[in-house]
This record gives structure tokens, C-alpha cells and sequence, in this order.
């Protein structure tokens, strides 16, 4: 079940950010805004253009970062049994997906907060259908 | 010359047969002169230089000239049926202007119209009452309110069902419509009380106005009229007959997309594309790129649509609405859902959750095999584009660029496009008067969108449609959206004095699908590699692509010079009717002034 969804530009500034509105916002901001460091260091230790990482600790936040260096970033609640992890490759993929049909729209400016409502019903129906 | 006109008062008719004259009581006459030198001094002379008769205490100058005329005999809510008929019967038509005469008897037929009479000559003949005009701009329309009153109830209640009936028929009209059924409510009120009327909502109809929002709220009012009168036809007639071509535009156009609307019960009537706008859709398309196959690509059309002032935000919306394949570039039915779903925006509508299914691109393409050319050609195309993204980038570069040798066939049909326009357009210049001089013009210009343009063409089209009395033709009734682009003239008037001409860039289409490919996050690199082994299959290709696309213009060839055979013969046939018409007319005119 991802609680909250974030996607971070480049200058890791985030360009969208989503949670199940429940509690603790704040807390899903401030790990999304953590796990970054660890996600820079990742990088920057591969060379690979896609990585697909997997951070484990009590939070189960998963990064993902694409070859423009925007990042995605799921937190998942692990009370649920685990997610495989294909399914959260799957669920980054379908982001990833979303977020090129963004791109596409001529009138989105990279860098500008992604105010597109496809987007944000997938990632809606993300959230949920996990739960 | 002007003795036609001159003859008004003299008991010789306007010029033309004779028959009893007409008799006006002293408030009538009183009455029509006043309202006669409003008309007259409103506008400051008429298309047409009669004199008026001296007799009467005319104004000096000119015959009333055609606007504010067509506003009083609006103000009378008469359905616009009624109002043609009028201006046949009184004369305006023939002679190309109201001059004394043919003013008094329109006014006497409004009268006898509003009566519940029949508009005929005979009707006149009796006593009426004084027409009645819903203008809040003078007193003097208050006077003639008040006596109306002579008429009680009777002719109110005929206004009152037909609001009933015909307010079902607008639900899916202006929501403002609700706001004004409140204060049509003379029902109740006495009849000697003056203004029931509430003048304040209708003259937001009847003024002048430009934004077609408010053209929308004339329409019901055009088109809330009595059915029950007897000579009431229904919207759809009052669609297909032309409406008040001496109208100003854009009320006229109100009308007509009121009364298309009506007649056409379709639920998501905001989200269809009439004829018209598809034609200026693909002309507009056109200019940003001139293969109509082709796409346009997403800053070109963030250029264009920008131009229509809308917010960033709803553009991107829209843009996501209608790029249904997600690939950065419009097709030509994506563009024109797209611009369709601006024009609507810019008229109110709210944008819809999702792309309505009269928008959908399959559904667009298949409702419109009318330019069987661009469509024909552009399915061919669309089916290898999006299936081959990748492999064949290099292969389709040459394809296109041998698509540019067809695209000299292309343009041809652009010029049978536009001599068929131009047919068109003659055809109702030859069609009852009042076609200004803008019309000669019109061949000229860009086939005229119906709904757009810069001014002059939007006067011709406009008026083109409106004068059009024949629904063989069939272009009166799809003025539907009309009014609803109207608004956006003046954004867009640039892009038809400056098209964005592109070539058919090769590496436009190519750099398009590797984008996508390429952020898909495939290998950046595999569009690249891979056009070399596809080199050997290219010569093969061209070659039937060559053929297909000499083909494809040979039948899109035949199809236009059949349409244009028939659309001659439908000129002359018009051209007949006319002559028939004017000579009835002669016969019938009876009608003169003491």
C-alpha cells in the first residue's frame, strides 16, 4: 500500500507530492526529503542510467530514479504483507509512464509543479488499489 | 434609381405594383414615425439612399438603415420565421432597404404577428394594436408597452406557453436561462401594469454585444417563441430558412446556433463539431502545417492555442484531453477536438472530465470523411507512424520526404477546397441582397471559416450563412458554433495573415518519436542504430508510397470536381428560385401609404 508518492526534480525540489490523507504528512515529507541523500549516493556510485533501488528500513521507501535524474519516490506501509518486488517495479513504471505523458503536454514547463489530472488520478488509483 | 424609393408616400407603392393602401391610424402613425427616425438616426443612414417620404415627419436623412431595423423587429420576439416573412411581405427585401413604406408595414405585420394574425397583407388591413418592443433604450418603447395593454391577456399567454414549452427544450443550454424564466412571469401581473416586461435581462440580448456568451442568452429569447402561433414552425425549419440577414452578426448567429441546437437533440451538443467549424479546424490546421496527414508538433500548437489567452493550466488540460495517443504532436482530428474544446472553454463550458465521445479521434475521423483527401492520405500515414516508432524512423524520413512530391497534389486540392468555398460563397452573394461588398473578396481570402477570422471574412462568412435560404446547401443550420468562435476573432487573428508554413520536416517526426521512445527510457541510442539496415527496403517503399498517394489524390480529384458539377447545378437551380420568387413578389405587392 503506498501511502505517499512523491516526485522530486533534479534539484531535488519536488514537483509533486501525494499522500493518503490520513496522518503524519509531515513525516512522509520529511523521509521522502531523507531518503534523497541516499539516493544520491546511490547514483552517483552507478552508471547505469535507470536504477531501480530498493531501501529497506522501517518506513519501506522505495526510490527510482529516471535518466534526467527525477526521482520517484513510494512509500509503502508494511503492515500489509510485502510487496514483491515486482510490484513495486510495476508501480514505477506506471509512474514513470504518467510522467512522460506529462512531459509530452507542451504547455507543462519542466520544472513546474505537475498539475495534470491523468496524473493524478493514476497516482490516485495507485494509492488505493494498494491498500 | 431612387425614384423606387421615392414613390413611398405617393400612394405609388415602392416602386412597384399597386394595390390598397395602407391605412394607419393616428397613434400608429405617430408611433411607426418615431420609431422609424430612431431606426434611422440611429445608424446614420442606411445601406441604400431612398428618400423617405416627406409626408410624414420623417427624418431627413436616409431610409432606416438595416441594424437598428433588425433590432427593434428582435426587441418584437417575433421568431425569426416570423421576421423573414415580414421583411418579405413588407418590401425591405426587394428594394435592399426599409424605406418609409416598407418600415410602416413591417411594423404593421410585427403588429398583427404579435396579434396572433397570420403575416399577410390582409392582416394589415384591420385594426391592431401598436407592435410592442422589448427595448429598454427609450422611453418611447415604454409608451408603446403601456398600449399594448390593449390586447389583455390574450396575447400574453401565447408567450407564456410557448416559454414553457420551449425551456425544456433548452436544458442543455446557458444555465443563465434559469435566471431569466423568473422574470418572464407577466402571467400573474395585470395587464395594466406598464413594463412587466423585465427590460433588463432581454436587452443584454438585444444589445450589441460581442462576447458570445451573451449571444447565447439572445438565443433563447429567439428562439422562446410562440409556437403557438400558427405560423410557428418548429426550430428545425427556423434553423434551415435563413434568419435576419440584415442582422447584426453576431445575434444573428445566436439565433442560429439556438435554434441548430434545439433542433438537433444531441446530449453533448457543446462537444460537437458542426461542419463548419471542422472546415475552419482543418484550414487552421492547415496553416500550421500544411500536410494535413501530418502531425503538429506540441510547441507549434502551444504557439497557437496560446494566442486564445487561456490560462496555462486549462490549455494543459485540454492539450491532455485531446493528445489521446500522448506523443507530444496533434493529428488533425486531436487538433481539432482540441481548438473545439478551446472554443468551448472560451464560450463557458466548462472542460469536461474526459475527452467526450464526439471528440474522440476515431469518432472524429469517421464523422468527417468529407475531406476524403487529408483523410485519406493521413490514415495511411497515421497507421505506420505509430506502429513502427523506432525501427523505422530513418524509413519513414524518407517516406515523408517523398511525400513532399505529393504534396504538390496537395495544394491543388487546397485550391479546389477553396474554389469550392468560393462557389459557395457566390452562390449566396447571387441570394437575397445585403451581401456587402466583402463577399467579392471572399474568393480571395482563405476559404472563410465560418466562425473566426479576421473581420472582414468573418462579415462574409457570416453573412453568407445567413442569407442562405436553402437547406440544400445546408450551411444556415450548421452556423452552430458560430457564435461560439466568434470570440475569438481577435486572438486569432494572426494566425491566418501569418501561417506558421512548415515543411514537411523529416526530423521534426523523427525527433517526435524518439522522445518518447527515448524517455520511455529504452536506449537512447536505438532509433539511431537501427535506420541502417532498414535503408535497402526505403526505394521500394517510396515507390508505393508514391503510387498510393497518386491514387488517393486521383479519387480525392474526382470526388471535388463532382461536388463542384453539383454545387453548379444547385446555382442555377438557386438562381431560378429567385427569379421565381421576385416575380410572386411583384405579383403581390398591393401595397402602398396614403
Amino acid at each position: 500500500m503506498a501511502v505517499c508518492v512523491a516526485v522530486i526534480a533534479k534539484e531535488n525540489y519536488p514537483l509533486y507530492i501525494r499522500s493518503v490523507p490520513t496522518e503524519n504528512e509531515l513525516k512522509f515529507h520529511y523521509m521522502v526529503h531523507t531518503s534523497l541523500d541516499v539516493v544520491d549516493e546511490k547514483i552517483s556510485a552507478m552508471g547505469k542510467t535507470l536504477v531501480d533501488q530498493r531501501e529497506l528500513y522501517l518506513g519501506l521507501l522505495y526510490g527510482y530514479v529516471t535518466n534526467s535524474k527525477v526521482k520517484f519516490v513510494m512509500v509503502v506501509d508494511s503492515s500489509n504483507t510485502a510487496l514483491r518486488d515486482n510490484e513495486i517495479r510495476s508501480m514505477f513504471r506506471k509512474l514513470h509512464n504518467s510522467y512522460t505523458d506529462v512531459m509530452c503536454n507542451p504547455f507543462y514547463n519542466p520544472g513546474d509543479h505537475i498539475q495534470s489530472r491523468a496524473f493524478d488520478n493514476m497516482v490516485t488509483s495507485m494509492m488505493m488499489q494498494v491498500c | 434609381m431612387e425614384a423606387a424609393g421615392a414613390g413611398a408616400g405617393a400612394g405609388a407603392g415602392a416602386g412597384c405594383g399597386s394595390g390598397p393602401p395602407l391605412l394607419l391610424s393616428e397613434g400608429e402613425q405617430q408611433c411607426y414615425s418615431e420609431l422609424f427616425a430612431r431606426c434611422a438616426g440611429a445608424a446614420g443612414g442606411g445601406p441604400a439612399a431612398g428618400p423617405p417620404e416627406a409626408a410624414r415627419a420623417a427624418p431627413g436623412a436616409a431610409t432606416a438603415a438595416a441594424g437598428p431595423v433588425a433590432d427593434l423587429f428582435r426587441a418584437s420576439q417575433l421568431p425569426a420565421e416570423t421576421l423573414h416573412q415580414i421583411t418579405e411581405l413588407c418590401g425591405a427585401k426587394r428594394v435592399g432597404y426599409f424605406g418609409l413604406t416598407q418600415f410602416y408595414v413591417a411594423l404593421k405585420l410585427i403588429a398583427a404577428a404579435q396579434s396572433g394574425l397570420p403575416v399577410r397583407t390582409e392582416s394589415i388591413k384591420c385594426e391592431l394594436p401598436l407592435p410592442r418592443f422589448m427595448l429598454s433604450k427609450t422611453d418611447g418603447e415604454t409608451r408603446f408597452g403601456n398600449s399594448a395593454e390593449l390586447h389583455g391577456t390574450k396575447v400574453q399567454i401565447p408567450y407564456l406557453i410557448s416559454e414553457k414549452n420551449t425551456f425544456k427544450r433548452m436544458e442543455n443550454e446557458d444555465k443563465q436561462q434559469e435566471t431569466q424564466s423568473p422574470t418572464m412571469s407577466p402571467l400573474a401581473s395585470p395587464p395594466s401594469s406598464p413594463p412587466h416586461y423585465q427590460r433588463v435581462p432581454l436587452s443584454h440580448g438585444y444589445s450589441k454585444l460581442q462576447s458570445s456568451t451573451e449571444q447565447m442568452h439572445a438565443a433563447p429569447y429567439e428562439a422562446r417563441q410562440p409556437l403557438v402561433q400558427p405560423e410557428g414552425p418548429s426550430p428545425g425549419n427556423q434553423g434551415a430558412k435563413p434568419l435576419w440577414h440584415q442582422a447584426s452578426l453576431t445575434r444573428s448567429f445566436s439565433v442560429e446556433r439556438e435554434l441548430q441546437d434545439s433542433s438537433s437533440n444531441y446530449p453533448d451538443e457543446p462537444w460537437r463539431i458542426t461542419e463548419e467549424q471542422r472546415e475552419y479546424y482543418v484550414n487552421q490546421f492547415r496553416s500550421l502545417q500544411p500536410d494535413p496527414s501530418s502531425f503538429i508538433s506540441g510547441s507549434v500548437a502551444k504557439n497557437f492555442f496560446t494566442k486564445s489567452k487561456l490560462s496555462i493550466p486549462e490549455l494543459s488540460y485540454i492539450w491532455e484531453l485531446s493528445d489521446a495517443d500522448c506523443d507530444g504532436a496533434l493529428t488533425l482530428s486531436e487538433f481539432c477536438a482540441a481548438f473545439h474544446l478551446i472554443v468551448a472553454r472560451k464560450n463557458g463550458y466548462p472542460l469536461p472530465e474526459g475527452l467526450p465521445p464526439t471528440l474522440q479521434p476515431e469518432y472524429l475521423q469517421a464523422a468527417f470523411p468529407k475531406p476524403k483527401w487529408d483523410c485519406a492520405l493521413f490514415d495511411s500515414y497515421s497507421e505506420s507512424m505509430p506502429a513502427n516508432q523506432q525501427p523505422h524512423d530513418l524509413n519513414r524520413m524518407e517516406m515523408l520526404s517523398i511525400k513532399d512530391v505529393a504534396d504538390f497534389a496537395v495544394p491543388t486540392q487546397d485550391m479546389t477546397g477553396d474554389d469550392k468555398q468560393a462557389l459557395r460563397s457566390t452562390t449566396d452573394e447571387v441570394l437575397p441582397n445585403d451581401m456587402s461588398e466583402d463577399s467579392a473578396t471572399k474568393s480571395g481570402l482563405l476559404p472563410p471559416p465560418p466562425a473566426l477570422p479576421p473581420r472582414p471574412c468573418a462579415s462574409q462568412s457570416e453573412q453568407a450563412s445567413e442569407a442562405e435560404p436553402h437547406p440544400q446547401l445546408n450551411r444556415a443550420p450548421s452556423q452552430a458554433a458560430e457564435s461560439s468562435p466568434t470570440k475569438k476573432d481577435v486572438p486569432y487573428s494572426q494566425p491566418p495573415s501569418k501561417p506558421i508554413r512548415r515543411k514537411l520536416r523529416p526530423e521534426n517526426q523523427a525527433t517526435e518519436n524518439q522522445e518518447p521512445s527515448s524517455t520511455i527510457g529504452g536506449p537512447a541510442s536505438a532509433a539511431a542504430v537501427k535506420p541502417h539496415p532498414a535503408v535497402q527496403k526505403q526505394s521500394s517503399k517510396q515507390k508505393k508510397a508514391i503510387q498510393t498517394a497518386i491514387r488517393k489524390n486521383k479519387e480525392a480529384n474526382a470526388v471535388l470536381a463532382r461536388l463542384n458539377s453539383e454545387l453548379q447545378q444547385q446555382l442555377k437551380e438557386v438562381h431560378q428560385e429567385r427569379i421565381a420568387l421576385e416575380n410572386q413578389l411583384e405579383q403581390l405587392r398591393p401595397v402602398t401609404v396614403l
